[in-house]
């Protein structure tokens, strides 16, 4: 296979690192006189003429007349044969691939625990090499190890307490690389956006774009809402409700609290025995919450409150009415607590484990625990937005290291008002375009 | 300065034995009679122009072990010794070897996944190695031979299956001065040859494919095949002294005057020849 490139179109690439894209990649390096002998033009010409694209890594130009130079190439291209016969062709002209080796694999000794050495995940879509070609690592999840299947199976991100002896794991990091994020061209719907904490920020825009994200999932994808109590006792219940009215969440994640302030307020109209429309305390009413969940702990559960026609409102009663996925998890100091709730923790984080898989965008509200647990568990390219009136709880989400993270710190009424009038106003325009 | 010193091999058990290159064909036998007459006068018309040959032992079973030129790469005292891509080949290195280091070379090796075939494919200009890669050399192999001798290497890829050596289409005769076919390369090693070389003769394709690139510089002297007029001329323009002498038996295998000969001393157009050896390692 011979390059033949017309006289006079020699190589002016620079192509920016913005626009890489193709999801199988391999790092090559290059050295010698690279430049002077326009090997590096070449390569990166075929490259791009192969149908593939390039990111230099690194690259340091010799200084003096005999030193060589040395790149760093990532190659990109969309298949995996079109890679290979991309790098088949810039191996003639000395690009070398850095990382030939295949994963280390080593069986687990014992069940609940890695083999010494494993490779510790990060919440970046990761690879693997076996027998000579990278595999994507599936249910991509931070701290965690890789669990590479039997023949045919794809390796997968798996925690600590699921192994099971005889295992596979990854050991090491030979033969184990980590994406950087892609970053079409196109500007992110998050862009504007960077992802420092600030109370100073506008939030205007901020909303307006959450809520085109909230759009967006709702025509090709899945929103989870992480939720805290505060949304019940702010009064933002029926901003929420009218999302899920609306079809705009697919999944809702809380503790018992939420659930329960709900149900008091549906029932009791108080929550924590709070009127909310007067805001005065009630005569009796620190007793509302436990009998709310007594209440519903001698129907069996939510749903049957919901189809028995006891629970006639609230968040739990749209969840349910709209088919949202739901999901209650417990803690230590919980009242109660409702018969939905999942009290093992370790049986919780595998369910909420399972049914994020599909999860596109992820919106955390007035909740730190919840959110933090999620935010474990969601993969680094899930668009995550965190809301809090205490920074340090943004603060936290933000330091999952996902540039798809983004922090607001308000309060949750007034986010929740703004977000269901812009949802509403924009699906009013799409409908009426 | 030293008499130019140059290897030569005769071609006992030359022949055509095997096709690796499309000059081969074994239904186009070279004849033993002419090929002797041959290889005679070029080894004459070299002492004749001032140089001393060696000889190496022919061996049967090794027709090729005539190209010399093909043994290794010398710098100094440091031969590094071809690894070559056809295994028909393969039996000459530990032949080159022995005599190489008998002879107070030092020979180093590359990787054993490296092919690298010598002076065939890399050629000093100046102070600059030029080497040719992708039908017979690894182009990584280019860039480690740079880094054991501590040189500028500027890989060019040969384009044309009958330009299989860098030495069948390029041919350095003075440290800035080099006869060259432009076809044989792409525009990207035409671009790095221009801009790395002063003083560029290009062979028209016919002469090309008479070998005129294959040429033995001996001094001022410039040894070619017979069939390469105009490159005789332009060499006279420049003060060059052109010999020709027919070497028709050698080209049914792919080889020329330069093929048949590995220059020791170092070639008349390597600056390293006349430069003191202060970072000789």
């Amino acid at each position: 296979m011979t390059h033949s490139h017309p006289a006079g179109k020699l190589p002016t690439h620079a192509k920016p690192a913005a626009a890489i894209a193709g999801s199988f990649a391999e790092e090559v390096e290059i050295r010698g006189h690279i430049i002077d002998s326009l090997i590096l033009p070449k390569i990166l010409d075929i490259i791009t003429q192969g149908g593939g694209q390039f990111r230099i890594k690194n690259i340091s130009i010799g200084q003096a007349r005999n030193d060589p130079s040395f790149a760093l190439l990532e190659v990109r291209a969309e298949t995996e044969q079109r890679l290979q016969e991309i790098l088949a062709v810039i191996a003639d002209h000395g690009a070398v691939p850095t990382n030939q080796q295949d994963c280390a694999v080593v069986e687990a000794d014992i069940d609940g625990a890695f083999p010494e050495g494993f490779y510790s995940t990060t919440n970046q879509r990761t690879e693997v090499r076996a027998a000579g070609h990278w595999h994507e690592v599936d249910l991509q999840e931070m701290d965690c190890g890789i669990l590479i299947g039997d023949d045919g199976a794809k390796p997968r991100c798996i925690a600590m307490t699921e192994v099971r002896k005889g295992d596979r794991i990854v050991c090491g990091h030979a033969g184990v690389r980590v994406i950087p994020p892609v970053r079409s061209s196109e500007p992110h719907a998050f862009e504007f956006m960077n992802s420092a904490v600030s109370t100073e920020k506008p939030k205007g825009t901020a909303i307006r774009e959450i809520a085109r994200e909230l759009i967006r999932a709702h025509e090709a994808g899945k929103t989870l809402v992480v939720g805290g109590p505060a949304i019940v006792h702010t009064g933002s219940g029926e901003h929420l409700c009218r999302l899920i009215r609306g079809g705009y969440i697919d999944k809702l994640f809380a503790g018992n609290a939420l659930a329960t302030h709900d149900i008091e307020q549906s029932l009791f109209g108080t929550s924590l025995g709070v009127r909310l429309d007067e805001g005065i305390s009630v005569e009796a009413g620190h007793e509302h919450h436990l009998r709310s969940i007594n209440r519903i702990r001698r129907l069996g559960g939510i749903r049957q409150a919901v189809q028995q026609g006891v629970l006639k409102s609230g968040i739990m009663y749209e969840c349910v009415r709209h088919n949202v996925d739901f999901l209650l998890a417990g803690s230590i100091r919980d009242d109660g607590p409702l018969p939905d709730v999942i009290t093992d923790s370790l049986v919780a984080q595998q369910e909420m484990r399972s049914r994020i898989r599909d999860v596109t965008f992820c919106l955390m509200i007035a909740t730190t625990l919840h959110s933090v647990a999620v935010g474990n568990l969601l993969p680094a390219w899930v668009k995550v937005v965190c809301v809090d009136i205490n920074p340090s709880t943004v603060i936290k989400l933000n330091d999952r290291g996902s540039s798809q993270t983004i922090g607001l710190v308000t309060d949750v009424e007034p986010f929740l008002r703004a977000l269901v009038q812009d949802v509403e106003e924009f699906a009013g325009e799409k409908r009426g375009s | 300065m030293t008499q130019p010193w140059i290897l030569m091999c005769p071609p006992d058990y030359y022949g055509i034995e095997y096709e690796i290159n499309p000059w081969m064909s074994r239904s186009r036998a070279s004849d033993a009679e002419t090929t002797r007459a041959q290889w005679r006068a070029l080894h004459d018309v070299l002492v004749s122009v001032g140089a001393k040959v060696s000889l190496l032992e022919p061996k049967q079973g090794l027709p090729d072990l005539v190209f010399t030129a093909n043994a290794a790469l010398i710098y100094r005292q440091t031969a590094v010794l071809s690894r070559f891509r056809h295994a028909e080949r393969q039996g000459e290195e530990p032949i080159d070897e022995a005599w190489l280091t008998a002879h107070g070379f030092t020979v180093r090796r590359l990787p054993p996944d490296i092919y690298f075939e010598g002076a065939g494919d890399a050629l000093f200009c100046g102070d600059t190695l030029f080497a040719g890669y992708r039908i017979r050399s690894h182009a990584r192999g280019h860039q480690l031979v740079g880094e054991l001798i501590g040189a500028r290497v500027i890989p060019v890829e040969l384009t044309d299956d009958y330009h299989y050596h860098l030495d069948t289409c390029f041919c350095p005769i003075a440290p800035d001065t080099a006869i060259y076919y432009p076809a044989a390369f792409d525009e990207y090693g035409l671009q790095a040859l221009r801009a790395h070389i002063p003083n560029l003769i290009a062979v028209e394709r016919e002469e090309a494919r008479r070998f005129a690139c294959n040429a033995v510089v001996v001094g001022r002297s410039v040894v070619t095949n017979t069939g390469c007029p105009q490159l005789h001329a332009a060499l006279k323009d420049r003060g060059f002294e052109p010999h020709e002498t027919p070497l028709d038996e050698f080209v049914k295998a792919g080889g020329s005057a330069k093929c048949l000969t590995l220059r020791l001393d170092g070639e008349d157009a390597a600056a390293w020849r006349t430069a003191p050896a202060a970072r000789e390692a």
